[in-house]
Formats: C-alpha cells, structure tokens, sequence
C-alpha cells in the first residue's frame, strides 16, 4: 500500500490583518487569519517589538475568546432587581438618553457625584480626558488594587519601575533574580527573556513562597516567607555594604548618595536636601571641598560629604544609608528566620551577587557623554538584573520593599547599565516630570487639570478646605499620601458608606467589581444592592461597560456593551502605558480587523458620543457639535499639546512624514496597518544606555517628544517627598494628618527603605491564623475572561487550594479532600491538593478560576462555579477591628495599594460539601448559555 | 484500562462461541439437522454477535470492512480475518452437519483449528501491548484460549471435560491475576522513565488539563484494591466454583442452563477486571498505578 | 501502510528542554488552533461551556514534582505530543492502515479516511500521543504539522510546526535528528538529550532535554566568603572606606 497522498501545502487562510492582542495587558502582535472574512487562525506577529512572533496559550486562544457565547449582543436595561440579571435589549440612542438624563444634571451641579472608574484600561489618557472635561474629581483605573506600589516605588526611586516601565538587559545579565513573578503585564517578554538566559546558561533565582512557572525554571530557588522581602533584601544590602561590594563611582555620578541632608532634628526642614538659590539639591565637590549644585559641569560629588551651614549640620544621605543598614539589625543573623531562610543562605546570595556584579563586569565598547558633559569611552555595566512584581508590591509593606530592592539595584550600579536593569522609553522620567494630583471641581466646568499624579508633600494632597478627602476613594489622604493611580478598591464601599461623601452614579468600565476584582466580595455584592429607607439603590445608579455577560453586568442598571479586541479600534499610546522597549520607543492601536455582528460600540467610541451629548469640551466642536465621530477619530484627530497626539508614528512634519512630534495626518492609521499594526522607533546606540544621565537619550527623548527639554537627574535612594509628609507628621508645617495617623506616617514614610511587619500581622493573631494564603495568575488565563473561551477552561477549570505535604498531614488531609479556610474575615470550604514546592506556611491557589453561576453564558454547573472559589471571600477591604475603634485600610500607608498578599488564614478539614462555599443563587444570563459542542472550523468555500 | 460494555461482551461471547465451534469441529459424531442448527445457531450467535458487539466501540463502524486489510502486520486485523474464515468455514461445515446430513470431518477440523486461531489472534490483541504489562504475556493467551475452551466444553454438553477445563482455566485466571499484580512493576516502567527525570523521586503533581480527557477515561481507569479483590472472588466463584457444584449434582437441564450461566456471568465479571485492573502506562503520566 | 518502514530519509522531531519549559501552554492551544483549522478533521469539544468541557488536544503540558533527596522539592513543566517512534507500535497495530509512518521524514500520521477508530494504536502507545476525536469518531495524533513544515504558502521561516513558533520560552526546537550535525541533534548531544520510556522500546524521535541540576547551594560558605570580605563593620570605618576608594577612582 503507498502513502497517501497529501497536500502538503494547503492554503493557511484568504487574508491577514495585522493588530493587537488583548487578551492580557502584555499587546503582542498579532497575524490575524481570516478566512471567507471570519477569523481563522491567530499567530504571533514576527515583527512586532513586544513578541518577535511567539504568542502565549491565551493570545492563541483569541478566536474563541471573540466568539464566546458570552458576548453582549446590545445596550441593556436592568428589568430586574440589582443582581438578579435580568435585562432587556434596549437601542444605543436609548441608552445614551438614560445616560445623559443621569448625568447632565450632575455635571452642572456637582460633578463629583460621577464616580468613573475604569478597571484595567488600556486607554487612560483618553477616559481620564473624558472624566476630567465632565469635571468630576473622581477618575481613576485599576493600579490602586494592582501594582501601584511597584510602578510608585520605582518612578519616585529612579524614575521608571519593573512591570511595563523596564526590563532587564536580557542580552547581557549573568545573574537574573525574580521576585513575586508568576504571570507580570510583560509576560511573552519575560519567557522569551528566560529562555534566552537558559540558552546561554545565565543563572536564574526565583523569590517566591511557591515553585511554579518562572520558579520552577530557576536555577534556584528561595522559598521565602510571605511579606519578608523587604528584610530579605536589606539584609542583602547590609552584606554588600560591609564588603563594601557597591558602585562607588556610579553612586557618587548618577544617584543621590552624595546629597546633603539637613539633620538637625530641631531644624525645620530636618531630612530635607540641602538646596541652592536655584534649588538644586547640593552636593560636596571633591575637587574643592566645597558645596556645588549636583548637575554642575565637571563636578565630582562626594559621598561622604558632610558640612555645617547656618548652624545646621548636612551629611550626605550615603552616610545616613550607612549608618542605617550597616546596623546589626540587618545583619542575616537577625533576619533569617523571619524569612523563612538562613543566615548563611543570605550570605551566599550576597556573595555571589557581588561576586558577578564586580568580577564579571559587562563593558560595551561605545561612547558617550554624560549630562555633565563628561565624555566616557566605553559603557560599564553589572550583570546582575532583578524584575519584580505583585508578590512583593501587593503587601502593605509592599512600597518600602519595591523601594528597598530599587537601592540594591542602584548600590550595584544595575540601573541603566549592560546587563543590569533598564528602562523603555518614555521612561526614564523622573517624579518630578510627572503631574500632581488635581482635584479642584467647579460645576458645569473641566476638572482643573488631571486627577493623578505624583505628590512631592502635604501641599500637593487631594483635601478640600476641611480637610476632608476630595476623592470618593480618599486617594491622595493621610491615608495614603502617594496614591498614584487612585485607589479603585475603596470606591464602592466608600460610595455605599457615604464617607467621605455621598455619590450619584457609578460608571465603571472593565472592571468585574462584583466579583474577583473586589476583596470581599459578597460584601461588595450586598452594597451594590442595598438600599436606604425608601427603598432607593444607595448607590442610585450604576453605568457599566463590558464586552461579556460577567458577574458585575448583574449589578448594572444600564449596560454599554463593548466589542471584542477584534472589531474595534485601540490605541496602546505613548501618552499611557505603551509597548516600548528598552531599545525603542513604541505604539500600536488595535482596528476592527472583522466588523462586529452585533448591536455593540467599542467604549471609547461610545464615550465620544457621550461626551457629545453631554457638550463637554474636548468632545463638542466650537459649534457644539460631535467633535470626533468615533474612537478612530479622535486617535488620529486629537491633540494634546502642539505636535503630539495619542499616536507618535507617521505624524505629519514639514517635510514629509515623521516620528514623535508632529501634525495630524489623516493617513495615520493606514500606516499603522500597513505596518502591521504598530510604530517602532529604534533607540540610538549610544543613548541606549545610562539614559537618565546620556546627553544622547535625552535629545532623542525631546526630538520624540516624551519631554521638552533635556532633564537628567539623579536616582532617589533617599525620597525627599517621603521626609515631606513625616515632618508633617512630627507637627511641621500647616497641612496636618490628623492625630491617629501620626505615628503611622512617621514610621511608614521613611525617606530610606525600611521593613514593618504587614499591617495583619498585627491585626490578627498570627497563632490563630498561622498560614499565609495567595493567590497566582495561572499563565494560560486572564482573570476572569479566560472561563469563557471554551479551550482555556479545560486547562483551568477548577482551582484547587495547594497546602505544603507538611500542613496536609498535620491536618490529615489528602488530595482530594475539602477542607474549610478561615481567616479574621470570613471562611470558604474547598478542595484541597498537596505541593511539596512550597514555602512550609503557605497555601495558594490560582486566581479569579471560580465563578459565579449564570455568568459567563457557562451552565450553572460548571465546575468554576461548583468546585472553583474565590480567595477574595477571605480578604477584606479593612483590617479587622483592633480594639483602637478605628477601622484600619488593608492597604499600602504609602500608597493605598491594596495588600491582598498580607492574607493570614487557618486551615481544618471538612467533610465534602456539594459544591464549595460559600455558594451563591446563579444570575440570569443575559445571553443564554453556549453551545452544547464545537467543532471550531471555518472552512473556505473556494 | 477502561471496561468498555462492548468489549467486555465480545470477547466473552466471542471465546464462547468460538469454543463451542470448536468443540463441534472436533466431534467425531457432532450433532446433525435440528439439535444441529440450534448448536451451530448458539455458537454463531455467540462468536458473530461478539464480533458485532465489537464494532460498537469503533469510531466508524462504517468503515469496519478495512480492519482486514492488515492481518500482515496488525493482530486486530489478524483476529478479523481469522473470526470471518472461522464462521465461513464452520458456516460450510455446519451446512453440511445441518443440511445435507453430511459430516465433512476435515472441514471440521480446520473450524475447530481456526476457531482457536481467532481466539488466539483475540487474545493477542491484548498480550502483544507491551503498554498495558498486565496482559503482555504468553498466559493472557493461555487464559483466553483455556476460558474458551472450558465454555465451549461447557456449552457442547462434554460434562467430564468441561469440568476439568474449568478448574485448569480457574486455576489459570487465579494464577494469572497473581503474576499479573506483579507485571507492572517488573517491567520497569515507572513514572521515573516515564519522565527520564532522575533527581529525585517524582510526583504528578498536575495533569494537563482539569478535566478529563479520551485517554484518562480510556487508559487511566483504576479500580480500588479492596474491590478488584472481592471481585476476583466473585468472578473464580461464577465461573468455576458453581458450575462444578452444578455439575457433579445430579444431571438436571435447568442445572446445566444454570451452570452455562453462571460460568459466562463468571468469564464476563473476570473480563470486567481484565479491563478494569490492566494498567496502561499512560496513567503513570497521570499520578495513576504509583506503588 | 501498517508496516514500518525499514528507514526514512530523515527523522524530524522535536526536542523538548524541560530546563527552559515555563508550562505555559502555549503551545497547547496553538496546536489546538492550528490542527482545529488544518490537517483533518477539527479538534472538537465536548460540553464545551457545561459541567464537563472536555475535548481532543494533540499536545499536553504535565507538571511533576522531583523532591531530591537533599533540598528543596522541584517542580518540571512536561510537555507531551507524538514522539514519532522508529518503532511505533501504534503503526503496527493498526488494522487498517490508516496509522502510518511517513518514509520520507518519519512522521507518524494517521490517515482519517482509512481510521475505523478503534482506538487500538492509542492503547499501544505508552505516551497517552492519541486522541479519539468525539466528534469525528477518529484517531487524532500529533502530526508534526506535516502541513506547515513544507507548505509553500507560508513563508520560510514559518516553515516550523505551530507549537515550535509560538513558544514564548524558546523551550521547542524542531529538527532532523536523524543528522548528528543538525541544530537539534547537537543540542541533544551537549545537553545529554533523552528517551521517555526506552524499556518501552519505540525508540522516539522527539527527545527531551533533563532540567539542569538546580539548588546547587547546599550551604558551603567558604568559597563565597571572599566575595564577601568586611571593609568595615560599621558606619565610620565604612565612611573611610569610601573615602579611599573614591580617592582611587
Ligand atoms: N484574590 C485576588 N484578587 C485579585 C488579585 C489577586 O492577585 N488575588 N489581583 C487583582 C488585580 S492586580 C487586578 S488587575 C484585578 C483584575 O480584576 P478585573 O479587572 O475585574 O479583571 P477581569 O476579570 O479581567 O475583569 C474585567 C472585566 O472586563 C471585561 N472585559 C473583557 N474584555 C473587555 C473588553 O474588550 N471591553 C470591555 N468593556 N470589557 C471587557 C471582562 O468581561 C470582565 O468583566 O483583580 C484583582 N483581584
Ligand atoms: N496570564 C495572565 N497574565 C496576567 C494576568 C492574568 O490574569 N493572567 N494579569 C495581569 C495583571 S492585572 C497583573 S497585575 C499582572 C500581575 O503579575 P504577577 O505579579 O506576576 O501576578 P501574581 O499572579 O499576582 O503573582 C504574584 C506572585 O508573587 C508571589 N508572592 C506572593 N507574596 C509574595 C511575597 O511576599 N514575596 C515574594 N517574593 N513573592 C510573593 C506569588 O506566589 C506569585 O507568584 O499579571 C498580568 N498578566
Ligand atoms: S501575553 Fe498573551 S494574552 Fe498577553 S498580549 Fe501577549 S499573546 Fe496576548
Ligand atoms: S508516541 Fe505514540 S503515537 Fe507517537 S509514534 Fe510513538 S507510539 Fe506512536
Ligand atoms: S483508531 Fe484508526 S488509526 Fe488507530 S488503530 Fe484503529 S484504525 Fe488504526
Ligand atoms: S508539531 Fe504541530 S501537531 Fe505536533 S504538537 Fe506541535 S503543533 Fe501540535
Ligand atoms: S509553549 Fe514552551 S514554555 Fe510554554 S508550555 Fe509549551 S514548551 Fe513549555
Ligand atoms: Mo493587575
């Protein structure tokens, strides 16, 4: 018998368009395979900046994400009660009309009484546009209960972070540490980056209490105790200090060691940098003893610089650092156990770190010069790079160990240089080029400028006149002096409490707030349905835009319903969170690739409707007229200061078309098409590296427009604005915290990173509750939209609770088994299964698997909904009581960033319940339930 | 391995039937016209509707006629074409026996032959996969052909022999359970070469997907020890320890119907763990069979 | 077509290094995408939105756990598709031969249209590689992406199965192993490249690359030590220190 005969060379598909992945916030590129115009197949784009081609298992899954049976079909109108699901189809004119009779009235009265949040929103420069031209104070997005700390951190630190402002130099490290990772918004990056470290044999650490994903490739592995890295890292930091394994010349050029402090404790600005008459941060020059402005031509800073001026004695903040983490409090012995490791453990990590950052240095053959005009023949660098993420910034701790691992990397001269750490353009860009939070409303008028931003002290903090939070989510308080992104996890039941006020409508967009975005869930449930005496909704009215039938759509009154990622216009911009790279500045937009089948409008074009309606300015043109058409419009059209627009390619100039600045071309998106989706502009060679202080990255930065003029700085070991708020704390000044919180900012707000125990800790009693549990992003699912896409739920389904093979027998547990978990908050009962690689006091599962019934069109006994389950039951928004009568925020003091790490729970067996607990009545689906078979094939006619 | 209904009734139909072929190819002075036609009836019954019952686990049974395409090389295409010729040649002799009166001996001898034949081919259908290191061996075999043999007997009314045949391929089954639980392990297979990883002892720790999947409910089926046992005891007593009771009694033809009965209920309940208690490697990927 | 071929021109396969794989699946689904679409009859699911999802998938990531006997326990991501076998025994079993494997490149393949799907080759396969499609009611394997790795309708460099080019760790290599000179057949020879089951004796193809050894550290602190020498033990002495260092710069 012969072979068959076999094609083997089939047609792959009719056409393909070129545009944006969206299943997750990494946007890769994506090659789009239609066939007879329906998507067929989705690859990764070879070309494209952020994936070079690979394509993770969600970003392949696309296509049955884009026809989920779980698709809005058109504007919905709440039928019955909140929660119960019922809606009717209502027409787009309709739902604007609802909307606006909501929202016109607000505008001209009280603005503020419009909460718009947007979840995890890819399009911030354009909604917070919108919030801030209806004026309402209260905008913000998700980084509050996400990673507000690590991006704070890192931008008031040295002017980038880990997470979508960095990467490290995977071409040149020999030493990778990993921190708190297990999926990260860089996730094909971070894989990609790994794997080019395995082919060349770098040696990879993992820091995480759990062995999974990126951990379990480590080459090792350091199973730390939940909430001690911050410990772990300073003690680090002692070690290197007391082998005096740090960069001395990049300490003395780049950072700010050799600034000089105030330190006279009676003096006013104690812990505030000595400055000059143009207020410079000064420093002592070597090369004269005496005090120079830090970015004086040829000056040459001394790190041990100390002076008396006006009766007031300055040491330099690298004599502070000294005296601080050379203290045996930090010394391994002292933190080993806390940590969950040991002293010599410690020790050995120190030495090998210094071992490659000193012996092994990477030194690039290319010039440059620096910003104090000091030519250098060749770039040195460290070839020790760190990336960190969640499992360090969501504790409440999680700002100062975010900052305390930033000072390591700058003490070994990582930053910035080959092999180490580096940022994507825009950024480098110091906190100080960032706005400040603004807050000020007048009625019928645009909010005075935008709502977040970076605050440099007390002066800068969204208060009214009484002091009172501005904000409906009490962003930019005493609470939280840095809340950077705001703080979307306290808006509802700030909202539902009336404190600091009370709100009208609730307009979220992409957010799932009744479920695995919100801690306490059920309680976030019962408040987005409670009513007041009269029997009216507290929260009078909530707008929501979702794409799918989810478990916040149930809590809606009126629904906006998006389209997929597949049929709308995007745009991932340079004034937001973009895809750049290390070597390249980048954009990229997302267009309709297929046109939807359904009654839905892409969000934002919707809002440009919106704002129409409304008549706010930036939406209307002078004659009151719609002002952009739709999303695409305004991505081409808007302007946001002369020459720059949401998309920095192709942009019209004098002679001909170019990059960064420039005019409007009405061509632009074609380009963008043309090209495959995307803008790539290559960083120079010799500005890619040590680009805060390259005179070469900072003329390219301002020829691409990320700033006007050239403006290095220094790195912030010390953070001055931190000493702001603690000399109002210790009763400087006429901005004041008020009395319960003094102590709190004095020890918290430390200018130099420390280490506190997270918050529950105290709270709790960590005999009663001796387990940390956590949770992880499994890497083939995205939060909760990856239970709809019929191929990814079979990987994910359930979620098992992990408990170490210790506790398992400590409680007689086996695989299989359910055991009840409790925390200070609440209890869930759960199927349990045994993981040796596993800190001995951690539990965890993966996050946002368990489902509510009746959402996701899934039917009511899918096993996410009868054996998946949420840890969020077990977390609450506040810390319990502590006898104090105040109700502590389970958050960052710093930051406001919510500590869903801090977690402490109790563990006991249970006999097998029906399904896990707790378990809620299922939601009427809007949009049915999916099909009872697939067999996904789009076969071409011809 | 999972107990399929459909597999579990052909081969325990299948090996009757082809027993009691052969049993009636071997007769000198086999059954001729009426008690002919209900012999020769039973026994196709029994062989073709197992062989029938076999199509109904195919994916495409319409396609079945290409499985005799392969005996060069494939057993289950072997036992196709062996159970055809079987029913073709026994069909002939039968004809004859039936029919014309007429005893073509030598045509019942190459029935009987090939009636072992395809028992034979049935059986290595199961003993030659190497996968499933319960059944790769010479007595799986031994077992089928000795159960087919012992029913046929059985079913052929030769009392004496079908009780000495009965305990032999009791004594077989008890014997080939015992080696059998020591199988796996002696082949070497583990979850360590399944892997090739070698520092140190390993785990399942998560299967690939949540759900199931073809091969956990086809190839990671397992069955508590407990039960397997008390089912052993339950299967060796239909099929050996009852009909020999039933038989040394006083001959009665309801005792014998019983008897019959019993021992296929018995040969399809030790069929059930043939199946149920094989392991296929496979389920070492699983975290299934680990000692 | 049930017989073996003596030898085939070359032996494509795949090489799998469990050092590098982050077990993502990515490569699970883009199989899953591509061979819905291509090759055969689409991979189908069952209960796809209900109490039971399950579906046929051609490739599978395990995950192991290894608790050495000293250290920490290890967990490896496990990759597991076809591993085209020389001596694949679910070739030989087929009855129909609709299970071949390819002379030319020895690929094992299953031609749909000859399948009866009695599932016997994936019994006889000790790597769980088979899949009886529900739907269909036929053998569904691995096929190498035999219709991507020649097909002049892609470009060049896409000529690689899905599962090799989507792989964001760089954990899939695809090549012919049969040449010792091959990228594939050099990685396997300097990374000491392995059989899954070679008791079994299919002799695969694929090989799998062991993880490298982890958790070296196991407490020796002299020969860091020196990394770690003391400048100072505390503060001024450390000032001095700085002081002379920056003297030297
Ligand atoms: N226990 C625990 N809880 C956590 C976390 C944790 O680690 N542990 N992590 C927290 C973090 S960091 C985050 S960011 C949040 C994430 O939580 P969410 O932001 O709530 O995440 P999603 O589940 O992705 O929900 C977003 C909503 O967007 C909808 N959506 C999807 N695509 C589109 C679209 O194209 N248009 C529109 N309009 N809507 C769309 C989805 O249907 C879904 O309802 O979860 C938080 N919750
Ligand atoms: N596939 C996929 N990718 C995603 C997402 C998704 O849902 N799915 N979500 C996106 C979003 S919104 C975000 S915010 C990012 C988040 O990206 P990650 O920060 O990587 O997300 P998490 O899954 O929260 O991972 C936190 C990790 O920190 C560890 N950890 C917890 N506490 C500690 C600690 O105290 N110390 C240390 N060292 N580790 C600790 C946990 O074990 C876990 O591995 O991922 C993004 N990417
Ligand atoms: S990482 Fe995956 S889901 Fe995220 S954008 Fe890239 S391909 Fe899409
Ligand atoms: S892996 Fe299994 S299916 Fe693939 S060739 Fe080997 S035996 Fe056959
Ligand atoms: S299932 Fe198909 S390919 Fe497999 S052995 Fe049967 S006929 Fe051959
Ligand atoms: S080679 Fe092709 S068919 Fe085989 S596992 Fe990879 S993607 Fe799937
Ligand atoms: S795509 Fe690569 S890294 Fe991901 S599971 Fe597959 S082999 Fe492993
Ligand atoms: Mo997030």
């Amino acid at each position: 018998m012969a072979e068959p005969q076999l094609d083997l060379s089939p047609k792959v598909s009719d056409e393909v368009r070129q545009t944006t992945c969206y299943m997750c916030a990494c946007r890769c590129g994506i090659n789009v395979h239609l066939k007879d115009g329906k998507v067929a197949y989705i690859e990764g784009n070879r070309a494209h900046p952020v994936n070079k081609g690979v394509l993770c298992a969600k970003g392949s899954a696309g296509i049955l994400q884009h026809n989920a049976p779980s698709r809005l079909r058109a504007p919905l109108k709440r039928t019955g009660p909140r929660g119960s699901g019922q809606f009717e189809e209502i027409s787009w004119d309709e739902a604007y009309d609802i909307a606006v009779s909501w929202l016109k009235p607000l505008r001209e009265t009280a603005p503020e009484k419009l909460a718009f949040f947007t979840g995890r929103d890819q399009s911030q420069s354009f909604t917070s546009f919108w919030a801030q031209n209806f004026g309402t104070p209260n905008y913000a997005a998700h980084g509050g209960f996400c990673s507000v700390n690590m991006a704070t951190a890192g931008i008031y630190t040295m002017g980038g972070a880990f997470w979508e402002f960095g990467a490290p130099d995977w071409e040149h490290t020999k030493l990778f540490m990993i921190f708190g990772v297990a999926e990260d918004h860089d996730s094909n990056p971070i894989k990609m980056g790994l794997g080019q470290l395995k082919a060349r044999g770098a040696k990879v650490i993992g820091v995480n209490p759990i062995r999974t994903g990126y951990n379990a490739v480590a080459d090792e592995w350091i199973g730390i105790t939940p909430g001690t890295d911050g410990l772990f890292i300073l003690s680090l930091v002692h070690e290197l200090l007391r082998a005096g394994r740090i960069d001395v010349e990049y300490l003395a050029r780049y950072t700010n060691a050799p600034v000089l402090l105030d330190c006279d404790p009676q003096s006013p600005s104690y812990g505030l940098f000595l400055r000059d008459e143009d207020d410079k941060p000064q420093v002592i020059d070597r090369r004269t003893g005496k005090t120079a402005a830090f970015d004086a031509p040829g000056v040459k800073p001394d790190l041990t610089g100390h002076i008396r001026r006006a009766g007031i004695s300055h040491v330099s903040v690298m004599t502070q650092m000294a005296e601080r983490y050379l203290h045996p409090d930090y010394a391994p012995e002292a933190v080993a156990e806390r940590c969950g490791l040991t002293p010599e453990r410690i020790r050995a990590l120190a030495a090998e770190i210094a071992r490659t950052a000193f012996e092994e240095p990477v030194v690039l053959n290319r010039p440059w010069t620096d910003f104090r005009g000091e030519r250098h023949d060749t770039m040195v660098g460290r070839p020790v790079a760190f990336h960190a993420m969640r499992g360090i910034s969501a504790h409440s701790n999680g700002f100062q160990t975010a900052r305390a691992l930033h000072v390591l990397q700058i003490l070994l001269g990582a930053v910035e240089t080959p092999g180490g750490f580096r940022f994507k353009p825009p950024y480098p860009k110091p906190a100080t080029a960032h706005p400040k939070p603004h807050c000020r409303v007048t009625p019928g008028k645009p909010l005075d400028g935008p709502h977040l931003g970076f605050t440099h002290g007390p002066d800068d903090l969204c208060l009214k006149d009484d002091g009172s939070p501005a904000r409906i989510d009490k962003a930019f308080t005493w609470e939280n002096p840095m809340s950077a992104h705001g703080m979307m996890h306290m808006v509802i039941s700030n909202a539902h409490a009336g404190d600091p006020y009370r709100i009208d409508t609730l307009f979220l967009y992409m957010a799932n707030m009744a479920w695995n975005s919100s801690m306490n869930t059920r309680g976030v449930m019962e408040m987005l349905s409670d009513t007041d005496e009269n029997g009216d909704y507290v929260i009078p009215h909530i707008i929501y835009s979702d794409a799918y039938s989810s478990e916040m759509v149930a809590y809606a009154d009126l629904i906006l319903p998006d389209t997929t990622y597949l049929e709308r216009h995007d745009c991932i911009s340079l004034l937001d969170r973009p895809i750049c790279e290390p070597d390249a500045a980048a954009d990229a937009i997302r267009w309709p690739v297929v046109e939807p089948d359904r009654d839905v409008r892409g969000f934002q074009s919707a809002l440009c409707d919106l704002g129409a309606r409304l008549g706010l300015p930036g939406f209307v043109t002078e004659d009151g007229a719609q002002k952009y058409a739709d999303y695409a419009d305004y991505i081409v059209n808007h302007i946001r200061k002369p020459g720059i627009g949401p998309l920095a390619g192709w942009r019209m100039g004098d002679k001909g078309l170019q990059s960064g600045r420039g005019d409007v071309n009405a061509a632009q998106l074609d380009e963008y098409i043309r090209n495959g989706g995307f803008f790539v502009e290559h960083v120079p060679e010799e500005a890619a590296y040590f680009k805060p202080w390259n005179s070469a990255y900072q003329d390219w930065a301002v020829q691409m427009g990320f700033y006007d003029a050239p403006q290095p700085y220094l790195f912030q070991l010390y953070v001055e604005p931190l000493r702001r708020f603690q000399l109002a704390a210790e009763g400087h000044g006429d901005r004041q915290p008020p009395e319960h919180l003094r102590e709190r900012i004095k020890t918290t707000l430390d200018p130099l990173p420390i280490w506190y125990p997270p918050f529950e800790d105290g709270h709790v009693d960590p005999v009663e509750y001796p387990v940390h549990a956590l949770t992880q992003r499994p890497m083939a699912m995205y939060h909760s939209w990856g239970t709809q896409n019929a191929w990814l739920r079979q990987l994910h389904g359930v979620n098992p609770l992990y408990v170490p093979t210790a506790l398992m027998r400590a409680h007689g547990l086996k695989d299989g088994d359910w055991a009840r978990v409790s925390s200070a908050h609440g209890s869930i009962t759960v199927p349990v299964i045994e993981m040796a690689a596993l800190n001995p006091h951690t539990v965890w599962t993966w996050n946002a698997i368990g489902k509510r019934k009746g959402a996701w069109a899934l039917s009511p006994d899918a096993p996410e909904a009868t054996k998946g389950f949420l840890l969020n039951h077990l977390i609450h928004e506040l810390l319990p009581p502590k006898g104090d009568g105040l109700r502590w925020a389970n958050s960052d003091p710093v930051t406001g960033q919510a500590a869903w790490f801090d977690l402490r729970v109790k563990i006991e067996k249970s006999a097998a319940p029906d399904e896990s607990q707790p378990a809620f009545p299922p939601l009427a689906s809007p949009v049915g339930s999916g099909p009872a078979h697939l067999r996904w094939q789009v076969r071409t006619t011809s | 391995m999972h107990p399929a209904p459909s597999i579990i009734a052909f081969t325990t139909l299948s090996g009757l039937g082809l027993g009691l072929l052969f049993w009636l190819g071997v007769d000198p002075t086999p059954p001729t016209g009426w008690v002919g036609l209900a012999f020769f009836l039973i026994a196709f019954g029994l062989a073709g509707g197992g062989l029938m019952a076999s199509t109904f686990h195919l994916g495409r049974p319409e396609r079945a006629l290409k499985a005799f395409t392969q005996w060069q090389s494939s057993w289950l295409s072997r036992e196709a074409s062996a159970a055809v010729a079987t029913l073709a040649v026994m069909g002939l002799y039968a004809a004859g026996l039936v029919f014309f009166g007429r005893v073509w001996q030598p045509l019942g001898w190459l029935g009987a032959g090939l009636s072992l034949v395809t028992v034979y081919t049935t059986s290595m259908i199961y003993a030659q996969l190497k996968t499933v290191p319960r059944w790769h061996h010479w007595s799986t075999s031994a077992l089928f052909l000795a159960l087919a043999l012992a029913g046929g007997a059985l079913l052929s009314g030769r009392v004496t022999v079908a009780m000495v045949l009965i305990l032999i391929a009791g004594g077989l089954q008890t014997w080939w359970w015992q080696a059998g639980d020591r199988r796996l392990r002696a082949s070497g297979t583990t979850l360590a070469t399944a892997t090739g990883l070698t520092a140190g002892k390993v785990r399942a720790f998560e299967p690939p997907h949540t759900g199931p999947n073809y091969l956990t409910r086809e190839m990671v089926f397992t069955v508590a020890r407990k039960h397997a046992q008390k089912l052993r005891l339950v299967a060796l007593a239909l099929m050996m320890v009852l009909p020999l009771v039933l038989l040394i009694a006083p001959f009665h033809h309801l005792l014998a119907l019983l008897a019959v009965l019993s021992h296929i209920a018995g040969v399809a309940t030790a069929r059930w763990l043939f199946f149920a208690e094989a392991e296929h490697v496979v389920g070492l990927y699983y975290g299934a069979h680990n000692p | 077509m049930t017989q073996l071929p003596e030898t085939t021109t070359c032996k494509l396969g795949l090489v799998i290094d469990l050092d590098t794989c982050v077990g993502c699946h990515a490569c699970v689904i883009s199989c899953k995408g591509w061979n819905t679409e291509n090759y055969g009859a689409p991979l189908s699911d069952q209960d796809p939105y209900g109490a039971a999802p399950s579906g046929t998938f051609l490739n599978r990531v395990h995950s192991y756990e290894v608790q050495p006997e000293t250290g920490p326990a290890q967990l490896i991501h496990f990759p597991k598709s076809c591993l085209h076998c020389e001596d694949a025994p679910c070739v030989t079993v087929c009855p129909t031969g609709a299970s071949y494997k390819r002379t030319e490149d020895g690929i094992v393949l299953v031609n749909e249209t000859d399948c009866i799907g009695c599932g016997l080759c994936a019994w006889a396969c000790p790597y769980g590689a088979r899949e009886l499609d529900a739907a269909e009611g036929v053998m569904k394997k691995c096929t190498l992406c035999v219709d991507r790795i020649y097909n002049e309708n892609l470009p060049e460099e896409d000529r690689e199965p899905a599962c090799v080019r989507t792989c964001p760790a760089g954990a899939r290599h695809f090549g012919d192993l049969g040449d010792p000179e091959s990228a594939v057949s050099q990685l396997v020879a300097d990374r000491g490249g392995m059989d899954l089951m070679p008791e079994q004796g299919t002799k695969p193809v694929n090989k799998y690359l062991p993880p490298r050894p982890k958790d070296g550290w196991q407490g020796e602190v002299d020969v860091l030590a020196p990394w770690l020498a003391p400048v100072a033990e505390e503060p001024r002495g450390f000032l001095g220190w700085l002081d002379r260092t920056l003297e030297k710069l």
